[in-house]
């Protein structure tokens, strides 16, 4: 079983990128579940959201979990607990401007820890045009855990924004093949 | 079997898409957390044409139910969506319903109710409505969701039953999770539910018929006596519907689920989201040996005593989830079983968990903790803890009745 941990503000698209991830994983013949713990619905409250992969059916309700990826698409949420209910090979993928050696410093939590860092938020605007840092987090998460390649990735995300205008289509590829290159 | 087809939809979207391919005359809604998403969806299906029913925006809860209710009167296909507050607003008007005999469908996303304010899953809703007359089936996975509502007109709009269905599911735990599940092509979908019968409608001027008349003292027990007749015998066609949509979608479904109770010295009986993590429990605790199953209750009125009676008979302890705060006495499953086990002279030490109230979280560990009070009662012979207990309730730990 993989567990990821979406660490995001609401009104940010975790969990419309949570959903994504189930998407694409499902279309890959693996069982998925993505689910959010709100408060109340205020935009811009810090919220969680979850995803659960496994060759099985998955019939666990419960929230808890000791998640292998911790995904922060928020850069301001690393001054919150970000390191609760993790394990030894958590990997961490966090949206930041800073460089890994300057977050490390700013937030010393993370010292010892698999980080990655990656700024969803520059990339979201410069090609979507709008701070969406959703897509191209799942980018940055395609890179770090190489559970898929990045073109039949960014194939199955064509697929599931069909819906959407071309711009906005392209703006999502753009910005999640631009993360999977910037993560580090 | 028929066609399906491989999908990532919540319980939200599940209960929907079973709405849209239901081909329904008229839906009323109006919108509340958690259950928004249906109204929500649905309703984008009429704007984008997909349905040819209508959809009726109304100013509150009680409104939509007594829409449905006028609807369902006049001879139509009628469904609806509420949680929590909107249920409890409904509440004078879903009597009339079942009253009135009228086959409407309502998804029910399970929420808390005020005071204090709470989004999230619990079933005192469901409890608020549990002697309004209207069968009441759980589901505990979006696919469940989906797959019950579905059954839910075909059972509500038999001849033999002609009582409205509410199908339940736990809020943000079912109704915003999304799982991979199947769903069938609409054509199979509809054939399996089939075209609407009118009974009585009151647009027939040819048939003038009154509906919610006035009883008084010489027939309203008689009234009630054989609507409750009709409820009580409806479990049989429950199981028929099941069947057949069994056999359609080769999803089995029965009013008592029974997960590796033949030879449980221990159970659990519960119903909701919860039980998939039950079984998850069972499947741990079964790898260490241990003789531990799981009883969940997918029809909550009319109850399935019969059921419940074969699938505990060789328990030695019994603990029973109720997830709504009883107040004042024992939880109402807990109540249920302790009535059924009187009526089959079943002894058993039974034990009475209050849990997940407001959406707090309940893990296997829980649950393992649960089977070992369980155990620790059959080990002794005798009920060796409080009758009903709390879960994961934060601060100095609470019990009743010693």
């Amino acid at each position: 079983m993989l567990e990821i941990r979406w660490h995001s503000r609401a009104g940010q698209g975790a969990v419309t990128g949570a959903k994504a991830l189930c998407e694409v994983m499902a279309q890959e013949g693996k069982f998925v579940q993505a689910f959010s713990v709100y408060g109340a619905e205020k935009r811009g409250a810090p919220m969680n959201a979850f995803n659960r992969i496994d060759d099985d059916p998955i019939i666990d309700h419960s929230k808890a979990m000791i998640p292998d990826y911790v995904l922060v698409i928020d850069p301001s949420l690393v001054y919150t607990d970000i390191t609760y209910d993790t394990k030894e090979g958590t990997k961490y993928v966090i949206t930041t401007h800073l460089s890994k050696e300057e977050l490390l410093k700013e937030v010393p939590a993370l010292q010892g820890k698999d980080v990655h860092v990656v700024d969803c938020i520059r990339i979201s605007q410069e090609t979507i045009g709008r701070a969406i840092p959703n897509t191209p987090m799942l980018g940055a998460f395609v890179k770090v855990s190489g559970a898929f390649d990045i073109d039949e990735f960014s194939q199955a995300m064509k697929e599931i924004l069909y819906k959407f205008p071309q711009k906005i289509i392209d703006g999502n590829l753009q910005a999640i093949r631009r993360a999977y290159d910037e993560v580090n | 079997m028929a066609k399906q087809h491989r999908v990532v939809w919540d319980g939200n979207m599940a209960a929907s898409q079973a709405m849209r391919q239901a081909q329904i005359d008229v839906v009323a809604a109006y919108p509340i957390t958690p259950s928004t998403p249906i109204v929500q969806n649905y309703s984008q299906f009429v704007a984008d044409g997909e349905v040819e029913g209508e959809f009726v925006m109304v100013e509150s809860e009680h409104s939509a139910m007594s829409a449905c209710v006028g609807a369902a009167a006049g001879g139509g296909r009628v469904a609806t969506a509420t949680s929590s507050q909107g249920y409890a607003l409904m509440v004078e008007v879903i009597y009339q319903a079942s009253g009135m005999r009228l086959p409407i469908v309502m998804n029910v996303v399970n929420r808390a109710l005020a005071a204090p304010l709470n989004i999230h899953g619990d079933h005192s809703d469901m409890y608020l409505g549990r002697d309004a007359g209207w069968i009441n089936l759980v589901a505990n996975n979006p696919q469940e969701a989906y797959d019950l509502c579905l059954c839910a007109f075909k059972i509500a709009e038999d001849m033999r039953v002609r009582l409205p269905v509410a199908v339940n599911q736990d809020g943000f735990l079912v109704s915003h999770t999304a799982e991979v599940g199947e769903h069938l092509e609409d054509a199979d979908a509809y054939g399996f539910v089939g075209d609407y019968t009118a009974h009585n409608p009151m647009l027939d001027p040819a048939k003038p018929v009154t509906y919610g008349a006035q009883t008084e003292g010489e027939w309203h027990y008689e009234h009630k006596m054989r609507q409750n007749y009709a409820l009580v015998n409806a479990v049989p066609v429950v199981e028929e519907v099941l069947k057949a949509y069994s056999q359609l979608s080769g999803r089995d479904y029965a009013p008592v689920e029974c997960y590796q109770t033949e030879d449980a010295d221990e159970l659990i009986i519960c119903m909701g989201s919860v039980v998939g993590t039950t079984t998850m429990t069972v499947d741990r605790l079964r790898k260490a040996g241990r003789k531990v199953g799981m009883v969940a209750i997918r029809l909550w009125r009319p109850f399935p005593k019969e059921a419940l009676a074969a699938a505990i008979k060789n328990a030695k302890s019994i603990a029973v989830l109720d997830r709504s705060c009883p107040m004042g006495t024992t939880g109402a499953l807990y109540n249920e079983t302790a009535a059924v086990m009187v009526e089959n002279d079943k002894s058993a030490n039974l034990i009475n968990y209050i849990y997940g109230l407001g959406g707090r979280d309940t893990t296997t560990e829980h649950l393992e903790g649960i089977f070992d009070d369980a155990a620790e009662c059959t080990k002794a012979g005798k009920r060796v803890k409080p009758i009903i207990q709390t879960i994961n309730l934060r601060g100095k730990s609470l019990s009743f009745y010693e």
